[in-house]
């Protein structure tokens, strides 16, 4: 699956997206977040507190429990400043 | 249909309004919003973010929500990314229809979503050599839950 971040998390974090595959056991979006807190020091560090982000899955807002797949695009972000 | 576009260059509020009312007859009231980059605490310039892909279909879903709850003759957004200094547009909404309340409120909707529900991020620099993210307000969130 594509993982894309944006704003301070892609900072923290260090790059701009991976590819990784759907890891055994992860099937929704707050999953996905605690598989990727798990990379390394700048995802814990990113993933440290999951109320502070928000996420899109195949780029449409999404909730923690909205179910994940190996297809899809899934983004983190902060929320959004825009306007 | 409405124009959205996403783009480093500035935008042209005579040009856009031109485009709306080209030809037409049925018009009677414009409406538009322009944001504009302030030099609050020392700010050099704010770095704008956003997820392309995401953005304009956020924004496409945006302007049909305000097409579908208001009799508008025409709809544009064009919101600017990139490095923008004090005094610099960073977002332009115009709406166009027969009467003024509904483009003075499609104008004001169109805003308040644009503003919790459309992937852009600030990052604001400063003079004295800091930046920071700017954080999310709930007030913004207030207001666009009003609608």
């Amino acid at each position: 699956m594509q993982i894309l971040y944006f704003a301070w998390v892609r900072e923290k974090i260090g790059r701009a997206g991976e590819e990784l595959s759907l890891p055994a056991g992860v099937t929704d979006v707050g999953g996905l977040m605690r598989h990727l807190a798990t990379l390394g020091p700048g995802h814990a560090a990113a993933f440290a507190n999951p109320s502070a982000i928000r996420a899109a899955i195949n780029q449409d807002f999404a909730h923690l429990a909205d179910p994940v797949a190996d297809r899809d695009e899934v983004a983190f972000f902060p929320p959004v400043t825009g306007g | 249909m409405a124009r959205i576009a996403v783009q480093e260059a500035p935008f042209d509020l005579a040009a856009e309004t031109a485009r709306l009312t080209d030809g037409r007859t049925d018009i009677g009231a414009l409406a538009s919003f322009i944001g504009v980059c302030r030099a609050d605490d020392g700010l050099a310039a704010m770095v704008l973010e956003h997820y392309p892909g995401m953005t304009e279909r956020a924004l496409d879903k945006i302007a049909a929500e305000a097409e579908g709850r208001w009799p508008l003759t025409g709809c544009t957004v064009i919101h600017r990314v990139g490095r923008l200094e004090p005094g610099a547009s960073i977002v332009l909404v115009l709406t166009a229809s027969a009467h003024r309340q509904a483009a003075l409120e499609a104008c004001a909707f169109l805003m308040d979503w644009l503003k919790t529900k459309a992937p852009f991020w600030k990052r604001e620099e400063f003079r004295a050599g800091h930046a920071r993210w700017v954080e999310a307000r709930a007030e913004d969130d207030a207001a666009a839950q009003k609608w």
